[in-house]
């Protein structure tokens, strides 16, 4: 018979999200704090997001050439990865050093771990973390035109007071895309919409970490300052668009609460009582260390499984 | 809190609109009928003709090849032409009795029933045995061996499956509205084998015109009613339906029955009224034929045994060359290469597409989103067992709970990489299977 149709497994038909159309989800939901980072900090800050997108793509392409894997560039994860690099940069870095993050991020955290979906940390983060070694001095300098004074975090440990409608809204020194937090919900809210993401990892991630500074952080119930932890750091970015990334995530239900989890407390650690008044980035990327053990220990029984380990149970007892 | 569902699932793009209000129009066939012996599952049938035999419309051609089996009837008068190997719509070849149809349809008598309340539960049974009843919806078992658990009195629910969450499928639901009293007939004659029972007809609610209808008609039966269910993919899964209904789950190596529920779906039902008031056997049933790429998609109700060709000319031809032919719904169907297949006791429809849109796809890299993990009515982590699958990991893959998958393809559907989730797992699925069997 000449004219056969097409055989193939079942399901025959599929969603229409795609991996390049949920990257590009992300891209928009984080359109609102990276305008207002233009807007707070200037062109520079234009300009450091354009270096760090360009450095990433370019990345990719030039490995995937390198190594004759398959082009991914489409796919806008290293967009994604590019524009959040930008967000945790100081609008004061030089566009070299950026570039410089931009190609860490990419090769050394993404592709040589095999590329999408295989890397282990967040490659943005990563690359923060690697500049912030690096380039110490560059990557904590936030003097700017506008904003003189140290960071908010900074500023409370050295216990002067901040004002709280400057954090929310956003005008207050930091990096590009971290201070407004009404802009980062903004975002935030158009992911959960679009189903990109849940709140499990964030809630837990921001409770977790409130619960943390209200008991530990040394200032009692007093808003001001939780305000403060809350909206004054990297925490708001950090956990709606950080934390929540798939691939360094836990994929298992019960598991991305644990994450959130171990996020906020070791976020509470570092803030608290480590020696930089930020710990958003190292608590993050040492929680995704942690996801392949928290997944081998929440994974869900099966529909209409009852517990087997009734025995083993007893036997402990 | 809403209407009564599962958790998971999904929400395919429905195309009921293409064939549901096209009433069930009936079709005669003119070519040769083939009949499968392996049309259920368990046994195969054995033929009770041979090749040169006149067969008349309703004659028993095969029986059951054991207790969990089921007999044939032909559905047309005729000689037997060959007991060969024919291709079926999962692309096995069958043994298979062919018939030539002599076109006159001539009948044997059938002896109905004028009281079934009289009949005794192992008449009934037998009645349900010997005209061939098995579960039309797709699955096949025989329904007698369903209605014949261990402890009946135990048997709490009877649900009759009338979600009909595949897309595009709209059978189920022309039957409801068609032929409702059927359907409760049916019903109460199986609920007269069940005591402590109660009857539930779980109706998705893209379906209100059938909810109300069936609300109506069995407002007087006090053991009757109906359930009305969210619409989501798989809603119509055995286990997703039980646990929708009565808030019980069961897993794989559980039966409904272990729950205190049969579950049977609508076209089923109505074979078991048609064997026990009419003491009509299994000779048809009601397929959609539908698909962007059929001139008049509709409602057909056929002989068994009929070849598909013969249905998509009833359906007025093709108006757009079909790139892909599905014998079931687009979820969980089977892709047929050729036209030239018959149907069989659950070809519950023939969907026809133009464009084939899974074809074009290439996976991709996997980056762990979760959304095959929300989508999973059955709670697992398909991405995962689909690696461990891809690894050949059969310890892994059992660890995860991979037997537990029901096949509804809902992971691979959601997957945003476009990744055969649902195909890896069921290759590996099978594989343990057969290795757990030999053992």
């Amino acid at each position: 018979m000449s004219d056969l149709y097409h055989v193939s497994s079942s399901p025959h038909v599929r969603a229409k999200d795609t991996t390049g159309r949920i990257m590009l989800y992300v891209v928009i939901a984080l359109l609102p704090t990276s305008l207002f980072g233009i807007y707070n900090f200037g062109a520079k800050a234009l300009l450091l997001m354009a270096v760090t997108i360009a450095s990433c793509v370019a990345s990719e392409w030039v490995y995937n050439k390198i190594v004759h894997k398959e082009q991914t560039i489409t796919d806008f994860s290293a967009v994604v990865t590019g524009l959040l690099l930008a967000l945790n940069l100081p609008v004061t870095l030089p566009w070299w050093e950026a570039v410089l993050g931009g190609v860490f991020a990419i090769i050394v955290v993404k592709c040589l771990f095999g590329g999408l979906g295989q890397n282990f940390m967040n490659p943005a983060l990563g690359a923060r973390c690697f500049l912030l070694i690096a380039f110490a001095a560059h990557m904590t300098n936030y003097v700017t035109d506008t904003y003189t004074g140290a960071t908010p975090l900074a500023a409370m440990r050295n216990g002067e007071a901040v004002n709280t409608m400057d954090l929310l809204i956003g005008r207050t020194a930091g990096t590009i895309g971290e201070t407004s937090a009404i802009a980062i919900l903004l975002g935030a809210i158009f992911l959960i919409l679009m189903g990109v993401i849940d709140l499990r990892i964030p809630a837990s991630y921001i409770i977790t970490f409130a619960l943390f500074t209200l008991i530990f952080g040394g200032h009692g119930m007093d808003w001001n300052y939780l305000t403060a932890q809350l909206c004054g750091g990297g925490l708001m970015l950090g956990a709606f668009f950080m934390a929540t990334d798939y691939v360094t995530s836990p994929i298992t239900p019960i598991g991305k609460i644990v994450f959130g989890i171990c996020c906020g407390i070791l976020t509470g650690l570092f803030r608290t009582f480590g020696a930089n008044a930020e710990g958003v980035s190292f608590a993050i990327i040492l929680s995704n260390l942690l996801v392949p053990m928290i997944e081998k220990f929440t994974v869900p029984r099966a529909f209409g499984v009852v517990k087997e380990a009734k025995n083993r149970e007893g036997g402990k007892q | 809190m809403g209407l009564k569902t599962f958790k998971g699932g999904v929400h395919p793009y429905e195309g009921k609109e293409l064939a549901k209000d096209r009433p069930i129009a009936e079709v005669l066939p003119k070519g040769d009928l083939v009949y499968p012996l392996s049309q259920h599952i368990g046994a195969p049938a054995t033929p009770v003709v041979a090749a040169g035999d006149q067969v008349l419309k309703g004659q028993k051609i095969a029986e059951a090849g054991g207790f969990v089996s089921s007999p044939i009837y032909s559905s047309v008068s005729g000689t037997v032409k060959a007991i060969e190997p024919r291709r079926v719509a999962v692309g096995d070849m069958v043994k298979s009795i062919v018939i030539e149809n002599d076109g006159a349809f001539t009948e044997v008598e059938y002896s109905p029933c004028d009281d079934v309340t009289k009949l005794s539960k192992e008449e009934i049974i037998g009645k349900v045995k010997e005209a061939g009843v098995v579960g039309m919806g797709g699955a096949g078992f025989p329904t007698h061996v369903k209605l014949s658990p261990k402890e009946p009195d135990k048997i709490e629910y009877i649900i009759a499956n009338c979600a009909e969450c595949e897309p595009y499928l709209t059978a189920d639901y022309r039957r409801m509205l068609e032929n409702p009293n059927e359907l409760i007939e049916g019903m109460k004659i199986i609920l007269q084998l069940f005591p402590n029972a109660k009857g539930v007809l779980g109706i998705e609610n893209n379906k209100p015109d059938c909810i109300e209808k069936l609300q109506d008609l069995t407002k007087n039966e006090s053991r009757i009613e109906v359930c009305p269910l969210q619409t989501k993919y798989p809603q119509g899964g055995e286990r997703q339906l039980i646990y929708a209904v009565t808030g019980r789950s069961i897993n794989s190596k559980m039966l409904p029955a272990d729950a205190g529920c049969i579950v049977d779906n609508v076209e089923t039902i109505i074979s078991v009224y048609n064997a026990v008031k009419l003491g009509m056997p299994v000779m048809k049933r009601v397929s959609t034929i539908t698909g962007d790429a059929v001139t008049n998609p509709g409602n057909f109700l056929y002989s068994i045994g009929t070849n598909y060709a013969e249905l998509v000319d009833a359906a007025g031809g093709f108006k757009e060359q079909p790139e892909k032919m599905i014998s079931g719904g687009p979820m969980m169907g089977f892709s047929m290469f050729s036209l030239d297949i018959p149907t069989t006791k659950t070809s519950s429809s023939l969907l026809c597409l133009t464009k084939d849109e899974v074809a074009a796809f290439a996976p991709s890299a996997c980056i762990n989103c979760g959304r095959c993990v929300e989508a999973c009515p059955e709670q697992l982590i398909p991405s995962r067992l689909a690696k461990f699958a891809n690894n050949g990991l059969s310890a892994e893959f059992e660890k995860w709970y991979g037997l537990e998958c029901i096949e509804c393809g809902s992971c691979s559907f959601a997957c945003p990489a476009r990744r055969q989730l649902a195909q890896s797992i069921k290759t590996m699925k099978k594989q343990v299977l057969a290795a757990k069997r030999k053992k």
